[in-house]
């Protein structure tokens, strides 16, 4: 190699020293492992939310309390209600003789449903081909209460197809459903992504911002602006930490999907890896933006739950459809960064599809970033001039 | 005391700091020898800590001129950074950080070398009795202790002048003694002191003093001279007299 004797020694300083910047995210690794707190939201969070969400806040119908008044007592009405008590959606409680046990029943809580039978069921049904029955359910969870008369419906259809095996229709239309992208119906699928947005929303925005603020209050800020470390290096700094303790949390939950959720990710995972890179840099950029306009960190805290974490529980669509929403609140999705990586990630990861479905969310995503890390970084430095 | 020219750690002339039309610094002009504990006085409001932001490079003149050692305030921020030391009323360690730990990571911020912490450290830990402390976290220090700490780590990086701003509040009158013995030795050792306080037997211990009142500099003299121009045996009288005619409250 030619070595260039003559050239002048410019002492330059490169504008982010690398031991410097050691230095400092060891001090931000030793404050959030010794912080009890932070480390119970960064690491107890996610799991209890992957295990909430898996199995407590479960929308399949399973074990119903259901109260049958027969007042029948033929072959017919038995054979119903033993078809209703083999099934694993309903758990009969004890027979009632009138309507106002039935009621109490409903009040006390220990049924959702009711079925009764009216004296003559089985003669009706034999005679004049026609028989009557009558189901009650509790609509003050109208979604339930669709899905279980459903259910009773299509038990007594079953029931009736039985009676009649050689009955013809003469031109019959036989639906052939599939649930595309999830046959088995796991409930798990929908909510995962939401869960991985919101937890970078709690992990990357809140601690960020908490993390910046308390040193604002600790009177420590003050001392890093004093001292000749560069500003883009006090934010760089800070965001670093959080951004590795995110992507461990998304393995995390990741490992707890697909082993204890039974999740299947079909995508590539690197893209999902590359896409959530990007939406924990949104989340940082948005955490360092708080930090800038909050002096305390109970402030910061509750910005970013109230301001970060709701709207992305509800306005990104993996708790409650957008399209059911007023026009007003549908506008309001639109700026949300988390409903873009929520999009992405149920694209990527259930549906399996590549990086050209989901780049326009993606452009979407890296122009938002781009805007909040332009607008905290400025931020910070009028604070400082 | 040395007063040549070539000795002076700080040089502030007609430095005004407008914020719209309040004048928060209006035209102060002073000067601080190198080694001397100069007292920066003044009511809440006078416009103290906006001037000392300014020598802090923190933040822009509007107009005049200003040196700190040596440096411009308008051009050399990053020189003047590296050459000065800053300590605040909240002591600002980390608390979550052993001892030992806060001192390597502002040591760290100053650019030192690892051999160069090491060393300093363990002479520090030394000198201030810390040795059973190094593995404690700060947040369980006595206030007193964290103080001196908060201190020493302001002059860890040995710059050539340190900033105290009301270093003392919250603490003991005991404390608040050995605290001074610490700024008489760095002194000593060559350290311009530049510090604010609200105590006024704290002001006796300067070198020379300056009373700020609504954004300009109304006197600056040794305490023993300020005493005798204002015919009373207390520092607290000539403050008062000076500070009384401040049409400014205190924000």
């Amino acid at each position: 190699m030619k070595c260039f004797t003559n050239w002048p020694v410019v002492p330059k300083e490169p504008p982010i020293d690398m031991k410097l910047l050691f230095v400092f995210i060891r001090k931000e690794f030793y404050h959030v492992f010794r912080d009890r707190r932070t480390l119970l939201i960064l690491f107890g969070l996610p799991i209890v939310q992957i295990i909430l969400f898996g199995y407590a806040l479960s929308s399949e119908v399973k074990n119903i309390g259901i109260a049958i008044q027969d007042n029948a007592h033929d072959i017919h009405t038995a054979q119903i209600t033993e078809k209703i008590q083999s099934s694993s959606y309903f758990k009969l409680q004890p027979a009632v003789s009138n309507y106002a046990d039935i009621e109490q029943q409903f009040k006390n809580g220990s049924i959702k449903c009711a079925l009764v039978f009216p004296v003559n069921f089985g003669a009706d049904l034999l005679r004049t081909g026609g028989a009557q029955i009558q189901l009650i359910a509790d609509a003050s969870d109208p979604n339930t209460a669709t899905t279980l008369t459903n259910y009773l419906q299509s038990i007594i259809n079953s029931y009736q197809q039985q009676l009649n095996p050689n009955a013809k229709i003469s031109y019959e239309i036989i639906p052939e459903t599939r649930q595309l992208y999830n046959e088995e119906q796991n409930g798990s699928l929908n909510f995962v992504p939401g869960v991985i947005a919101l937890i970078f929303m709690i992990v990357s925005t809140a601690l960020t911002s908490v993390a910046v603020v308390r040193e604002k209050e600790l009177g420590t800020m003050e001392i890093l602006l004093v001292s000749p470390l560069k500003p883009v290096m006090v934010l760089i700094a800070k965001a670093i930490p959080y951004l590795v303790l995110s992507l461990i949390n998304f393995v995390v939950i990741l490992v707890l999907s697909v082993f204890l959720l039974k999740v299947e990710i079909k995508g590539s995972v690197a893209l999902l890896f590359a896409e959530s890179i990007l939406f924990i840099i949104t989340c940082l950029a948005l955490g360092l933006l708080i930090s800038n306009v909050t002096a305390s960190q109970q402030t910061a805290m509750l910005i970013s739950m109230m301001g970060m974490m709701l709207p992305t529980l509800i306005l990104t669509g993996f708790m409650f459809p957008l399209e059911n929403m007023p026009v007003l609140f549908q506008l309001i999705s639109h700026v949300i960064p988390s409903r873009y990586y929520y999009i992405i990630i149920k694209n990527v990861m259930l549906k399996g599809l590549g990086f050209g479905y989901v780049w326009k969310e993606t452009l979407v995503l890296a122009f938002m970033t781009v805007s909040l890390l332009a607008i905290a970084l400025r931020k910070f430095k009028t604070r400082l001039a | 005391m040395q007063k040549t020219m070539e000795n002076k750690a700080i040089i502030c002339r007609e430095l005004t700091k407008e914020f719209g039309d309040f004048k928060a610094v209006d035209r102060i002009s002073f000067e601080v020898n190198q080694g001397e504990i100069f007292g920066f006085l003044g009511a809440n409001g006078a416009g103290k800590t906006t001037a000392m932001r300014i020598l802090c490079g923190l933040s822009y003149p509007s107009s005049g001129e200003a040196t700190v050692a040596g440096f411009d305030v308008y051009k050399q921020q990053e020189q003047i950074k590296k050459n000065i030391g800053y300590m605040s009323q909240k002591f600002s360690l980390y608390d979550n950080l052993t001892t030992l730990e806060n001192i390597e990571f502002y040591g760290g911020v100053y650019g030192l070398s690892r051999p160069e912490i090491k060393e300093r450290s363990a002479q520090l830990v030394h000198t201030l009795g810390l040795e059973k402390e190094v593995k404690k976290l700060v947040g369980d220090l006595p206030l007193g202790w964290k103080q001196k700490l908060a201190f020493s780590v302001a002059i860890f990086h040995r710059p050539k002048i340190v900033f105290l701003d009301e270093p003392t509040g919250g603490v003991d009158p005991i404390t608040r003694r050995q605290f001074w013995d610490m700024i008489y030795e760095a002194a000593a050792s060559g350290i311009t002191v530049f510090v604010t306080t609200h105590y006024m037997d704290e002001a006796e211990y300067c070198h020379r003093i300056s009373v700020m009142v609504d954004g300009r500099v109304e006197a600056i003299d040794s305490p023993a001279n300020l005493k005798a121009r204002f015919h009373t045996d207390s520092m607290d009288e000539v403050f008062y007299q000076l500070a009384r005619g401040a049409k400014r409250t205190a924000d």
